[in-house]
């Protein structure tokens, strides 16, 4: 376990951050420009704080109190960086073995062919960095990172990089590592979609502050509440309910309502989170009817957020969770629907796609 | 061949190659780290350490030669202490290699400083977090992807020395088998009645031997770029 509690200023820029991670993925979430980078660095002996603590498994590794300050080679904390880093005079295979000489012979638990197997990566053994593309790129990172047998792992926007195809490719993978090798990660992103899919704690992260910490689905709608930016989106907490093989769509279940999504998506009964973006959601006062779009979610109307033209409902969902909504203010005066009045979430299933869902 | 040049020219051609790998493989290892310690590291004095290295660069190479010779010389203030340990560096070849191995320093860091300024440092920063200390770092990270700099600096370097004139012979002289080269042997030949014809002959060998380093060194440095752009 790692246990963060560190205070560094660049500039007028002032980070003061703490947190401690669990099992699996947490995130450090936030705009760019938020800390978080800089974070990964205090956390990985790159920089060095102005004050604080770092603590890994029970081991200092950074005391300004103490005057402890463990340097980075000797941290055992991969680091898989935004822009891979590859050693361009390296090979791939040398690439991933270089961190491995480092290791100490009793921690090399994670064997070559499987991190290769897992990653996919086994037909780029023999090649150089400079061409490869920029998805195998960030596999090979990743697996450098592992194959030293870190004993955390910090991955710093891995997939901002890349388009969304690759990024969905990477994605699974990801999630396969968390399973299947047993690493604690600390995964940093803004992209709501990566964390809600990934993580099982998030911190969030604004300002060089940390403003929330917790489960995705508590956390990120908090952390979308101060967004004024046009895109919104909101985080539910669902469950996967029946199935329909004949049309390849899953259920899933809401105290308020229920929607169907496509594809498959685990056991029933199993949680997920569901990012729902406020433009895919559409208002009505009655429940649907005779309209393309199946799931509907029903709550009451809480606040109404004004954007110039548009508008952004807050709906309270039934049971629990808030639903962003968003439609031009017309639209929603004209609908005549008051704060505290019951009202209907229609959301576009199509809109909805595994991206966009998160297992917990 | 053997008749192209006489005796003396080939002794002094051989020499010449002499002190110039001597003077290359004796600076190379300071080159390389003082070049690294200029572009990676802040310290006190560091204006000052970079102004003592290119000095040689701007000052003439005669004053060089007798600074060498006020330092170095059998009453220097080290050349005392060095010879009572039986080594002597005046009016020797190894004098001429340490003259050469000065005048070439300047271009032999600056092409190096210049290569070790490019890399990423964070490939550095990459890798320390798989583990690699400093000296594992420099030898596996960043030597290497300096080399090609590292090429041109010592082919620099190699030039100079094999072209070194005015430090070399204020500090060595002109002695034929000790610490006459091409360079000084052509300037005899120039100032003796009839020599016109040796000190082109030389000057032929001379552009040659000059030829071969700048092409040698064109040939490593586009192997190691084709290695790098991932040809190889």
């Amino acid at each position: 376990m790692i246990d963060v509690d560190v205070a560094r200023q660049v500039g007028g820029f002032n980070l003061k951050v703490a947190f401690s991670n669990a099992d699996g993925i947490t995130a450090l979430f936030g705009r760019s420009g938020s800390g978080k980078s800089l974070t990964i660095g205090l956390i990985g002996g790159l920089d060095r704080p102005d004050r604080g603590r770092v603590i890994l498994d029970g081991r200092t590794l950074v005391d300004t109190q103490k005057r402890i300050f463990v340097p980075a080679y000797r941290r055992r904390i991969g680091i898989v960086f935004q822009d891979s880093r590859l050693f361009p005079h390296l090979g791939v295979r040398q690439n991933l073995l270089f961190g491995r000489w480092f290791a100490p012979r009793a921690a090399r638990a994670i064997s070559f062919d499987g991190v290769v197997g897992t990653l996919g990566i086994g037909h780029l053994l023999g090649r150089a960095p400079a061409k490869l593309s920029g998805g195998e790129r960030q596999r090979v990172a990743i697996g450098r990172a592992l194959l030293s047998c870190p004993k955390l792992l910090l991955l710093d926007e891995p997939l901002a990089a890349l388009d969304a195809q690759r990024r969905s490719e990477i994605l699974p993978l990801i999630e396969r590592l968390r399973d299947e090798f047993k690493i604690p990660i600390v995964y940093v992103s803004h992209d709501i979609e990566e964390v809600s899919r990934l993580a099982s704690r998030v911190v969030v992260l604004e300002r060089g502050q940390v403003v929330a910490i917790g489960d995705p689905a508590e956390v990120l709608p908090m952390a979308f509440a101060e967004d004024a930016r046009t895109e919104r989106a909101s985080v539910l907490a669902m469950r996967v309910g029946a199935r329909d093989e004949a049309y390849g769509l899953t259920e899933l279940v809401h105290p308020a309502g229920a929607i169907w999504l496509a594809g498959a998506h685990g056991a029933p009964g199993t949680r997920l989170y569901v990012v729902v973006k406020a433009t895919d959601v559409t208002l009505s006062t009655v429940p649907p009817e005779g309209l393309s779009i199946q799931g509907a979610l029903k709550g009451r109307l809480a606040e109404v957020e004004a954007l110039g033209p548009l508008a952004v409902a807050h709906i309270s969902l039934d049971g629990d969770g808030t639903l962003l909504a968003m439609t031009t203010r017309r639209a929603l005066d004209r609908l005549g629907v008051k704060p505290g009045q019951a009202i209907f979430a229609l959301v576009k299933t199509a809109a909805l796609d595994e991206r966009f869902v998160g297992g917990a | 061949m053997q008749d192209f040049l006489g005796p003396d020219d080939w002794t002094a051609v051989f020499l010449s190659l002499r002190i110039a790998i001597v003077a290359l493989a004796g600076s190379l290892p300071f080159g390389i780290l003082v070049a690294y310690a200029l572009a990676r590291w802040h310290f006190p004095g560091k204006t000052l350490v970079t102004a003592l290295v290119y000095l040689p660069l701007v000052i003439p190479p005669v004053v060089t030669g007798y600074m060498l010779l006020i330092a170095f010389g059998r009453r220097g203030i080290f050349g005392q202490a060095l010879a009572d340990l039986g080594i002597v560096l005046s009016f020797r070849w190894t004098g001429a290699a340490l003259a050469c191995a000065i005048m070439g320093f300047p271009l032999m860091v600056r092409a190096i400083r210049l290569s070790f300024e490019a890399i990423d440092p964070n490939l550095e920063k990459a890798a320390s977090s798989l583990g690699a200390n400093p000296f594992f770092r420099f030898f596996l990270v960043s030597l290497p992807l300096a080399l090609p700099g590292i090429v041109v600096g010592a082919t620099l370097s190699f030039a100079r020395a094999l072209g070194e004139f005015g430090a070399t012979i204020t500090f060595v002289s002109n002695i034929p088998g000790e610490t006459q080269t091409i360079s000084t042997l052509i300037y005899t030949y120039t100032q003796e009645p009839g020599g016109d014809a040796s000190a082109l002959r030389l000057t032929l060998v001379s552009l040659a031997i000059a030829f071969i380093a700048i092409i040698a060194s064109e040939i490593i440095q586009a192997r190691g770029e084709k290695r790098l752009a991932g040809g190889g």
